[in-house]
């Protein structure tokens, strides 16, 4: 279990007042736990906070809306764990 | 401050991009009808009008920051608190402040001063997007003009 996976599931449960062990890595935000955009907004604040980064919502946002990427790819929380070590990565490269 | 027109500010007194932060003027009108229901023998700025006063504030300076290209929409009010009353006739100061620059979205907090005291405050957060129609732009753009928005910081 990565460390970001646990710190981005106890941001979820802290933020929508979510029990944390609802909260899987298999677990799709909005699907499963059903996280709305305005909640959201403030799951990436307290993100971006964390992390030192800015995650890019809109583009992740319309490369969905393109047909370019699922929302899996982006939401399911493993995934987003996995972006979120990129972008830390690539601010510390 | 015009009310009737939801046109909250007045005057940018102070836009300091580098500090991400704004300082605006606003007088509350002497006369009216809202303040005949809000209310009837002791006259109020509501509540929620002073939330927009800050939600508007926040938007100018958001809207510098994003070199007019964009339109703030207010998303979310937290921990708003009315400290004191205002009333019909006095002389607001509205600063605001960025606290988180996201993508696609801002956070600012806000505050309204009178004579130096605090009368209230709140985290605001906003979801902004390129300006949905040219009317839009153009409304805003006049706005820009009679509030002394800086012309340099649309560049």
């Amino acid at each position: 279990m990565s460390s970001t996976f646990d710190q981005v599931a106890t941001i979820i449960a802290e933020t929508c007042d979510i029990p944390r062990d609802t909260i899987t890595p298999e677990s799709h935000a909005i699907d499963d736990l059903g996280i709305d955009s305005l909640d959201f907004l403030d799951i990436a604040f307290a993100i971006d906070k964390a992390f030192g980064i800015k995650l890019p919502l809109e583009k992740w946002t319309q490369e969905v809306n393109d047909g370019k990427a699922t929302t899996e790819q982006y939401f399911v929380l493993k995934n987003l764990s996995a972006r979120i070590d990129e972008l830390v990565a690539a601010k510390s490269a | 401050m015009r009310l009737e027109y939801f046109q909250m500010v007045d005057h940018i007194a102070d836009l300091d991009l580098g500090e991400r932060r704004i300082t605006v003027t606003s007088r509350v009108p002497q006369q009216s009808t809202v303040f005949e229901g809000h209310f009837p023998g002791h006259p109020l700025m509501p509540g929620v009008l002073l939330i927009e006063t800050m939600a508007q504030t926040s938007g100018w300076l958001i809207i510098a920051l994003l070199k007019f290209e964009r339109m703030p929409f207010l998303a979310s009010v937290k921990e708003a608190k009315m400290r004191d009353f205002i009333k019909p006739g006095e002389p607001l100061t509205v600063e605001s402040r960025i606290v988180h620059d996201g993508s696609g979205f801002a956070v600012t907090e806000a505050k309204i001063s009178v004579d130096g005291k605090v009368k209230c405050n709140a985290d605001l957060t906003f979801r902004h997007t390129p300006f949905p129609n040219a009317d839009l732009r153009g409304h805003m753009e006049q706005m820009a003009r009679q509030i002394g928005f800086p012309e340099q910081a649309k560049l």
